[in-house]
């Protein structure tokens, strides 16, 4: 039988459909790995209720897993709800290298009023920005714009 | 009879979820700028992704292994159980957001309290929606905030939309006898409870945009036991489209 290092070791190929430097487990998403009546279980838990990209990852885990012939089944949880909390250090850094702010561990105070959280930009840190709208191209990120190299750039947002 | 109160009840929460959802969606490619473009169909999106955890949860306590697919999409318009409010029309986008203010301010006391259900699985559903509810309330009163205490047309068009909507708020809060049984056992919250919390905070939200809720205060009802204004008709009839011309079909 694999072990369940092997297991995820496999699953740490599997990345975010829109996100492609985080796997599943960079990103939180990925709750569990466990064996269960003679197949392995994996646990993952939504970033976003309606996140279109949740059946899309289950899909490339089970692909992942059948590739190497490894039976699995895949089970959606929603509690604990996901959070940014569980974003990793390494997983913040890719972000930001892919050009994506991390989430500044603070939730947005305001949309239209008093100041937005300062997100520095990821290309030339700057701390001159201003929040372009609060929902971006996906569930999980905010569009901002920085305003000293005038890059506009996804900030991944707090959920808390 | 808990079985068939809690169907009833989650049934409920669904279809809020499903058709206000719906009706947002709508919007895509029609914002009036590209930025609240997004936002819509983003909150369009939360909202159907937590009316596929409840309807799946609906089939679930139902037995009869329907899915979250053919509730959405197979029922009859006097099975839908949403609240009026939330099939009513876009309208322009100071109704839009009117609409959706009026209901998040509603939903999101009702998840916090349902996120302490003694039923494991509407906790879980409404700990994760809560969060997404944070979001789209925030957006709406500052909207709100804004249309209201903005310019004279945007102030007038945001109320026109509250004194178009306000008849449908007493619905939201509506309980039936069964309910009180799932009071009692502390799967859910009483009502009394939430309309408390809503209207401080659209009382507050209101009063900052200068906005005045409407003298005439002639409620309607119906939505909650399958009596649909006729606007759902034709919501229905895109929102089924697919599945009755072509039945099964998998996108």
């Amino acid at each position: 039988m694999v072990s369940k290092e092997s297991i995820l070791s496999l699953l740490d190929e599997v990345c975010d459909p829109e996100i492609p430097v985080l796997s599943l487990a960079d990103l939180g998403v990925l709750r569990g790995v466990e064996y269960v009546n003679n197949e392995w279980l994996i646990t993952i838990t939504p970033t976003y209720s309606g996140c279109p990209a949740m059946k899309t990852m289950e899909d490339d885990i089970l692909l992942k897993l059948n590739d190497h012939g490894i039976q699995a089944k895949v089970h959606l949880v929603l509690s604990p709800a996901w959070t940014t909390d569980w974003l990793s250090q390494s997983g913040r850094e890719k972000l930001k290298e892919f050009g994506i702010a991390p989430p500044e561990d603070e939730v947005d105070k305001s949309v239209l009023f008093s100041k937005p959280t300062i997100v520095p930009c990821p290309k030339c840190g700057s701390r001159e920005t201003k929040m372009v709208s609060q929902f971006g191209s996906t569930a999980c990120k905010a569009h901002y714009q920085c305003l000293s190299c005038l890059e506009p750039y996804d900030y991944f947002k707090c959920l808390k | 009879m808990k079985n068939e109160a809690l169907y009833n009840y989650v049934l409920r929460l669904g279809d809020d979820s499903l058709i206000l959802g719906q009706r947002l969606g709508e919007w895509c490619g029609h914002g009036p700028i590209l930025e609240e473009d997004i936002a819509m169909t983003n909150i369009s999106l939360d909202l159907i992704g937590q009316a596929i955890s409840l309807l799946d949860y609906v089939g679930e306590i139902d037995g009869q292994g329907k899915d979250h697919d053919a509730l959405a999409f197979l029922r009859f318009e006097n099975e839908y159980r949403n609240a009026l409010l939330v099939e009513q029309p876009n309208g322009d986008f100071a109704n839009t957001m009117m609409r959706q203010f009026l209901f998040d301010a509603f939903r999101k006391p009702l998840y916090e309290k349902l996120t302490a259900s003694s039923d494991a699985q509407i906790a879980a559903i409404a700990e994760k929606s809560l969060k997404e509810t944070r979001y789209h309330l925030k957006h709406t009163s500052e909207w709100i905030i804004r249309l209201g205490d903005g310019t004279d047309e945007s102030h007038q068009r945001a109320q026109k939309a509250l004194d178009l909507l306000w008849r449908y708020t007493d619905e939201l809060f509506s309980e039936t006898e069964e309910d009180l049984t799932l009071i009692s056992l502390g799967i859910v919250p009483s009502m009394s409870e939430i309309k408390d919390q809503w209207s401080k905070t659209v009382m507050s939200v209101l009063e900052e945009a200068t906005l005045v809720i409407p003298t005439n205060n002639w409620q309607f009802e119906g939505g909650r036991r399958g009596i649909h204004s006729e606007h759902f008709g034709y919501l229905l009839s895109d929102l089924q489209y697919m599945q009755r011309a072509y039945p099964n079909m998998k996108w």
